[in-house]
C-alpha cells in the first residue's frame, strides 16, 4: 500500500494522499456553500494526516486561495458576486486587518494574548450563532402569523432587519450596489469591512466566518450574494496570505495541489448546492458550523483550567471539527444531488 | 521576616522555571530565527528541482507558488464546469429563491 503515501519534498514527511483529497472535498463543499476559507477546519485535519504545524497553516492558506478562486468563478457565473461591493470592502478589510494585527502585537507585550483572543473569538461566535438562530426564529414566527391571518409572507422578508436601519444612514457618497440590490452610504460597507477586518486581524483568522453574517445582517445582502462576495474577498486575501507564508518557507505546494483536486470537486458541489437550498437553509447550516467551531474552541480553552485532560480535550476538539465537516458536507452533497436530479428530470420532461 | 524572605526566594526560583527565557543561562534574549531546509537526498526529478528551488530562493519559490495556484485553480474549475454541464446541471443561472 506504499502507493497511497507521498513524500512531501519540502517538509520531508510522508502523507496519506487520499486523506488530503477527502479533506479537500469536505472543506471545498463547506467553503463554496458558506463563502468562507475554513482554516479552522483544515488545520486540525492536516495535523491528523501528519503535517508539522509550521506547514499546516501555510499549506491551508495556499489551497484556500485556489479553492476560493474556483468557487468565485462559479458564483460569479450565477451572478452571486457583487464585485463593486467586493472591491469597496477590500480596502476596509486590508486597513482593518492591519490595525487588528498591530493591536495584537500590543496585546502580546501585555502577555496572555492567546487566552484573550480565544475568549474574544468565543464571544463573537456565540453572538453570531445567537443572531443566526434568532433571525430564523423571528422569520418562522412571521410566517406563522401571516399564515394565521390568511396571507403569504413576502419571499424577500427576513427575520432580523437591522440592515434596514443601517441603510437609512445617508452620509454621502451614496452608492447603488446593483447585484446585491442595495442603495446605501459608501461608508456602510467601508466601516463594516474595516470592523470585520480588524476583528479578523485580532483573531488571526481569514474573516469569512465574521464577514458573511455581517454582509447579511448589517449591509443587507441576500444570503447567496453574501456567500459569493465573501468568497471573492477570501480569494484575494488567500492569495496574499499564500504569498507571505510561502515567502517565509511555510507552504507545501504539493499538498496544496493534491487538496485542490478534492477542493475543485467540493467547491463545485457546495456552490451548485446554493442553487437548490434556500437562503434560510444556508443560514441554519451556517449557524451549525459556527456552533461546531465554538465547541472546538471551548475544548481548547478547558486545559487552561484542567491541564490533566489536555490530551482528551485536543482529541475531542479534532473529532468535533472533523465530525462537523463530515456531517455538513454530507448534508450539502445530498441536497445538491436531490436538487440536480429534480432539475434534470424537469428538463427531460420538458423536452418530451 | 525570615518566612517572607523564604517565600520570595521560592517565588524567584519558580519564575525561572515558569519563564526560562528570562534566565541568561538558558539562552535568554532574542531567539534565533528557525531556518527550514528541504532534504533533497531521497528525491529526484521535478520534486528535487522544486526542493532545491526552496533551498536556494524563497522569493522565486513564493512567486512560482503564487502563479501556479491560480492557474491550477482555473484549470480545475474549468474541468469541473465541463463535467457539471455533461451531467446536465444549468450553471448559467440561479433562481432568486429568497433573501
Amino acid at each position: 500500500m506504499e502507493w497511497l503515501y507521498i513524500l512531501m519534498p519540502i517538509s520531508g514527511v510522508t502523507i496519506f494522499w487520499p486523506g488530503l483529497i477527502v479533506l479537500g472535498i469536505g472543506v471545498g463543499i463547506i467553503g463554496g456553500f458558506f463563502g468562507m476559507g475554513g482554516a479552522w477546519m483544515v488545520t486540525p485535519g492536516l495535523n491528523i494526516l501528519g503535517f508539522p504545524m509550521a506547514f499546516a497553516i501555510g499549506t491551508d492558506i495556499a489551497h484556500m486561495a485556489g479553492k476560493s478562486l474556483i468557487s468565485t468563478m462559479r458564483h460569479g457565473r450565477f451572478g452571486n458576486v457583487d464585485y463593486k461591493l467586493g472591491f469597496i470592502m477590500l480596502v476596509g478589510t486590508i486597513v482593518g486587518f492591519e490595525a487588528g494585527a498591530q493591536m495584537i502585537m500590543w496585546f502580546e507585550r501585555l502577555g496572555r494574548v492567546e487566552i484573550i483572543v480565544r475568549y474574544l473569538y468565543l464571544v463573537l461566535l456565540a453572538f453570531i450563532a445567537w443572531m443566526v438562530f434568532s433571525d430564523v426564529y423571528i422569520k418562522r414566527k412571521k410566517e406563522k402569523e401571516a399564515k394565521a391571518a390568511g396571507r403569504e409572507i413576502d419571499k424577500l422578508a427576513t427575520g432580523i432587519e437591522w440592515h434596514k436601519t443601517f441603510q437609512k444612514i445617508k452620509i454621502p457618497p451614496m452608492i447603488h450596489l446593483k447585484t446585491a440590490g442595495i442603495y446605501c452610504s459608501a461608508w456602510l460597507p467601508i466601516m463594516v469591512s474595516f470592523l470585520t477586518g480588524w476583528l479578523a486581524g485580532i483573531l488571526g483568522i481569514g474573516g469569512g466566518l465574521i464577514r458573511m453574517p455581517a454582509l447579511i445582517y448589517i449591509i443587507g445582502c441576500p444570503t447567496y450574494i453574501a456567500v459569493g462576495t465573501d468568497l471573492f474577498e477570501v480569494m484575494i486575501s488567500g492569495l496574499y496570505g499564500a504569498a507571505t507564508y510561502t515567502f517565509k518557507g511555510r507552504t507545501e505546494l504539493l499538498a496544496a495541489l493534491v487538496m485542490l483536486v478534492g477542493a475543485a470537486i467540493g467547491a463545485q458541489i457546495g456552490t451548485v448546492a446554493t442553487k437548490y437550498i434556500k437562503g434560510y437553509g444556508i443560514r441554519v447550516a451556517f449557524g451549525c458550523a459556527v456552533i461546531g467551531c465554538a465547541v472546538s474552541i471551548v475544548l481548547k480553552l478547558l486545559p487552561t483550567y484542567f491541564p490533566t485532560i489536555k490530551g482528551l480535550c485536543d482529541a475531542t476538539a479534532t473529532v468535533t471539527v472533523l465530525g462537523v465537516v463530515s456531517v455538513l458536507s454530507l448534508y450539502i452533497f445530498l441536497k445538491m444531488l436531490a436538487g440536480a436530479r429534480k432539475e434534470i428530470a424537469a428538463k427531460k420532461a420538458a423536452a418530451l | 521576616m525570615k518566612k517572607l524572605l523564604g517565600k520570595m526566594i521560592n517565588l524567584v526560583i519558580l519564575a525561572f522555571f515558569l519563564a526560562p527565557h528570562i534566565a541568561s543561562a538558558a539562552g535568554g534574549g532574542k531567539e534565533a530565527p528557525i531556518v527550514i531546509v528541504a532534504d533533497t537526498r531521497h528525491i529526484t526529478g521535478l520534486m528535487a528541482w522544486w526542493a532545491n528551488l526552496y533551498n536556494e530562493s524563497h522569493l522565486y519559490f513564493a512567486l512560482l507558488t503564487i502563479l501556479i495556484i491560480p492557474i491550477i485553480g482555473v484549470i480545475f474549475g474549468l474541468i469541473a464546469d465541463v463535467v457539471m454541464k455533461k451531467i446536465g446541471i444549468d450553471l448559467s443561472s440561479r433562481e432568486l429563491a429568497e433573501h
